[in-house]
């Protein structure tokens, strides 16, 4: 485990800083269903934080905790230095917390631009009169938001179909574009749950530099759930495994690769 | 100076027209590059000041009169701003493939010993990096977008903007020494060395100077009318001889606009927001653009196929006799200005080319249907012949004397003679001066009167005094029994089919002849859709029987158009096969600008090439890819090798040579 609480600078020159958000002794229960059991582990600044596990080990679960969609029966979230109170996900998404789905849930009949901006939400304080009246402060906010959403489609080399309708866009693409609306919040921690899921080699491998650079470029936190296993080893600093709901490898992916419990667990050996 | 005294107006230099235009066209926009969903725009006094600012950087970094500055990235105004600065200095820009792998950018940097590169970010960067250590010369890159690069090592690295800062900053200090160096440039010297892409052997770096390229701008722009209103769109590789003399010759003597798409993905749309006046582009480009359109009118709805069917048959009918002026009747003028209404201006908006004045194609022969269609819709589409050597222009097309299988006539102040083998000489203004650290290549290609070989075999249209083309003469053979034998001329027949995309035909001292084939994976993908065939991946689609089956046909009607030539009745293909992978310059089997290297790929495919001739049906092959980073794989699979039904011939009759 690193233990430097100020933060370091690691090998290829990234900083990381200070824990951004932990979780101490997260338990998630479903009726009688224990979907999360007494996990703790921490998020630090500009990291990319990996949980991992086989299907059902409540991965997705957890994402849903950080970002306030499930309340956990026990234990706390500590973000930014306090404890959080039950949050709604909306309150989370305004606290700089922004996510992306695994099965895409985007605008389909909107373009790729519209969709982008409505990730700028958050940055748009008009009201409602201001907005229809277009002329002033709107007008400025609109064009500010804009230009940012602009840098972000440059960023992710999507200006080609910026005007297209996010229905006709294939997979790879989508989940390119709810990456965009993500960043267009400009969280400082980025959830991306399967990230990856059902692409192919070449858009995994775009994926991958687009995540590696927007930790990069914009020094995001970045905490994903992915399956793919040489993925999760070369993006993230450190991993955290779960199976069946406990947390059974917290560590480097060098770390984790080694530790017996995770082999157990990804090699299926027989649970008592 | 003295020969400066020619030049019209003192205008001996590119440097020189750009101070002109700062001071005439000031507020005349000059460049415009769509950035951030907007169009960015520099009119020409912004982009002097620009050329200026970075001129004075080069100074800074300690560029020195006579230096190489190698530049690498799609087209954006800050590389066209690269090239003239460096004229400015008195260096020679030496525009590279953007797309070039790391071996050959090292090839043309060690040619030159450049000592320079302007880049367009980390792809290039890092691959000057990875051959670094074998330029001796190379010390500086200056690169344009700073995306990932912030963790490199800067001692040698420097960004754009910061040039230009810098040398803004030293205008009191290096000021009086770039306009000293400014004065100097002459109508000799260099403007721009361009490498020829170079279908057999290494590319040989092209000299041009200042007189080349200014006079051979400026009889084409008198020649086609072009005016300082024009609009071009910059899209065609900045190494190429072609974008250097529209986007900065013609641009520069015109003072028009050149305009940058936002990436290689968005070029339909940003065509079609500029909506060009004057417009080049290679026969490739407006096939794929009309096979886009027939792809879409097949899923169009019944009354829209109808109706854009009926305008088109009107089209093919009377519009290229419109175009020309030629008289027609009066209904047919209505009716075709109906069609105007309904099918032709809608389509030509679609397609960008609503405003196109003079339209180019060339590089290749361009079929004669699509040709057909884009001058039926009233679009002034023409050819031309030419290359790097003569800075572009041969042979021109005058309007109202355009036709598909000619190139046009002696474009303004080229001499042309044809030599008794058959191919075709020039002398003009534009001819280059030399190859760069290449005598004999020079003494082979250029003789003393100044006249230049081609390397083609053509011949004048006696009727009309038009320039024929027939084929490479380096590639003009014989068959085994001394017929004559032109691949070129059988490739472009089977190209023309909107199903095929590569052709190479081989047969030279052979008993008959044969050909590798490239589906086009659009075109092919698409009717494979509609048909319910489902591929994975191009190999599979090549491999598919119907897909051979369809391909035959093609060959088959390709033989028997052959056959009614007595002259190429012997360059029927018998037996062909689909190739499993696609030509690609990444494996050297094509040159960047896309045309295919026969011997180099005769040699990689000798197995397959075997097989046609020695009737097997099928064969198995294993085939080295290498991936646009460099890195090779392999791919393997079992083609089926087929056999074409040929026209029966009279005995071989010796061809005339």
């Amino acid at each position: 485990m690193l233990d430097q609480t100020e933060g370091f600078v690691t090998e290829d020159g990234r900083k990381i800083g200070p824990v951004v958000m932990e979780m101490k002794n997260i338990t998630l229960r479903f009726g009688g269903v224990v979907a999360i059991k007494d996990i703790s582990f921490d998020i630090r600044e500009g990291e990319i934080r990996a949980i991992i596990g086989p299907n059902g080990a409540g991965k997705s679960s957890m994402l849903n905790v950080i970002s306030g969609f499930y309340h956990p029966q026990e234990g706390e979230v500590w973000y930014k230095g306090a404890k959080r109170p039950a949050m709604k996900p909306y309150q989370v998404a305004r606290q700089g917390i922004a996510r992306t789905f695994q099965n895409i849930a985007l605008f389909e009949g909107m373009s790729v631009l519209d969709n982008v901006m409505t990730g700028r939400f958050r940055q748009m304080t008009s009201g409602f009169w201001a907005q229809a009246l277009w002329k002033g402060p709107a007008e400025r906010e609109e064009i500010a938001n804009r230009e940012a959403v602009e840098r972000i489609i440059d960023f992710l080399e999507i200006q080609h179909i910026r005007k297209t309708p996010v229905g006709r866009l294939p997979y790879g693409l989508k989940k390119r574009v709810e990456l965009a609306r993500a960043l267009a919040a400009e969280p400082s921690i980025l959830l991306l749950d399967e990230p990856m899921a059902g692409m192919n080699v070449e858009e995994k491998e775009d994926m991958s530099r687009f995540i590696l650079d927007v930790n990069d470029e914009f020094g995001t936190t970045i905490a994903l759930i992915e399956h793919d296993m040489g993925v999760v080893m070369d993006l993230s600093d450190r991993v955290v495994v779960m199976d069946y709901g406990k947390k059974i490898g917290d560590g480097t992916p060098d770390e984790v690769r080694n530790n017996q419990d995770v082999i157990d667990a990804y090699l299926g050996v027989a649970h008592d | 100076m003295a020969q400066s005294s020619e030049a019209a107006g003192g205008l001996a230099s590119i440097p020189a027209l750009l101070a002109r235009n700062a001071r005439e066209h000031a507020q005349r926009p000059a460049y415009r590059e769509k950035e951030f969903g907007i169009w960015q725009s520099w009119s020409w006094a912004e982009a002097a000041q620009e050329i200026e600012a970075l001129a004075l950087g080069f100074l800074e970094l300690g560029v020195a009169e006579g230096d190489f500055i190698a530049i690498a990235g799609r087209n954006r105004p800050y590389f066209y701003w690269a090239m003239v600065a460096a004229q400015c200095v008195g260096a020679v820009p030496v525009p590279v493939y953007q797309d070039s792998a790391a071996e050959e950018m090292a090839y043309v940097m060690d040619h030159c010993g450049a000592r320079f590169a302007v880049v367009e970010d980390q792809e290039q960067v890092d691959k000057l990096i990875e051959v670094q250590d074998r330029l001796s010369e190379f010390e500086q890159i200056i690169y344009v977008d700073p995306r990932g690069l912030r963790k490199y090592d800067h001692s040698v690295l420097h960004q754009f903007s910061e040039v230009q800062e810098k040398g803004r900053a030293a205008y009191d200090r290096l000021g009086v020494e770039l306009a000293a160096r400014r004065s100097k440039l002459s109508y000799d010297s260099v403007c721009v060395m361009l490498y020829t892409s170079g279908t057999t052997g290494k590319p040989k770096g092209v000299v041009l100077s200042n007189r080349n390229i200014i006079e051979a701008s400026k009889s084409s722009s008198e020649f086609d009318h072009l005016t300082k209103g024009e609009e071009v769109l910059a899209y065609l590789p900045m190494a190429w001889v072609g974008d250097f003399i529209f986007s900065i010759g013609q641009a520069y003597w015109n003072a028009f606009c050149v305009n940058c798409p936002e990436s290689a993905d968005t070029m339909q749309t940003d065509l079609r927001e500029i909506g060009p006046t004057y417009y080049f582009a290679p026969p490739r480009v407006f096939e794929t653009q009309l096979t886009n359109v027939m792809i879409r009118m097949e899923d169009a709805g019944r009354f829209k196929q109808k109706m854009f069917h009926h305008f088109m048959d009107l089209a093919r009918r009377v519009g290229p006799d419109i175009l020309d002026g030629k008289p027609v009747g009066m209904i047919d003028r209505l009716r075709y200005g109906l069609g105007n209404l309904c099918v032709y201006g809608p389509l030509k908006d679609t397609l960008g080319l609503s405003r196109v004045r003079v339209g180019y194609t060339a590089g290749e022969a361009i079929g004669p249907e699509i040709f057909e269609f884009y001058r039926s819709l009233g679009i002034n589409l023409k050819q031309l012949y030419g290359q790097t050597e003569a800075s572009v222009f041969i042979t021109l097309q005058p309007d109202g004397e355009v036709r598909n299988d000619t190139v046009g006539v002696a474009a303004p102040g080229v001499e042309i003679k044809i030599a008794e083998s058959g191919e075709v000489f020039y002398r003009s203004p534009g001819t280059f001066e030399y190859y760069y650290k290449n005598p004999e290549s020079t003494a082979s290609t250029k003789d003393p009167e100044g006249w230049v070989a081609t390397g083609d075999a053509g011949f004048f249209e006696p009727d009309t005094g038009h320039l024929k083309i027939i084929d490479r003469a380096k590639d003009v053979g014989k068959m085994a029994d001394g017929a004559l034998f032109a691949p070129k001329y059988v490739e472009n027949k089977l190209k023309f089919f909107p199903n095929i995309l590569e052709a190479v035909v081989f047969g030279n001292g052979r008993e008959m002849c044969t050909a590798f084939i490239n589906i086009d994976l659009t075109a092919v993908g698409n009717w494979a859709e509609r048909n319910n065939i489902g591929y994975a991946s191009y190999q599979e689609l090549a491999g598919h029987p119907q897909v051979l089956d369809t391909i035959r046909g093609h060959v088959e009607e390709v033989n028997r158009s052959l056959a009614e030539d007595p002259m190429l009745a012997h360059c029927q293909v018998h037996r062909f096969l689909v190739l499993h992978k696609e030509l690609d310059a990444d494996d050297g089997e094509m040159t960047r600008t896309r045309k295919v290297r026969r011997n180099i790929i005769a040699e990689k495919f000798a197995d397959l090439l075997g097989a046609l001739y020695d009737g097997s049906d099928e064969i198995f092959t294993t085939t080295e890819v290498t991936y646009e980073d460099g890195r090779k794989g392999s791919i393997s699979a079992t083609l089926k090798l087929v056999d074409a039904e040929i026209v029966p011939v009279e005995p071989a009759r010796v061809a005339a040579e």
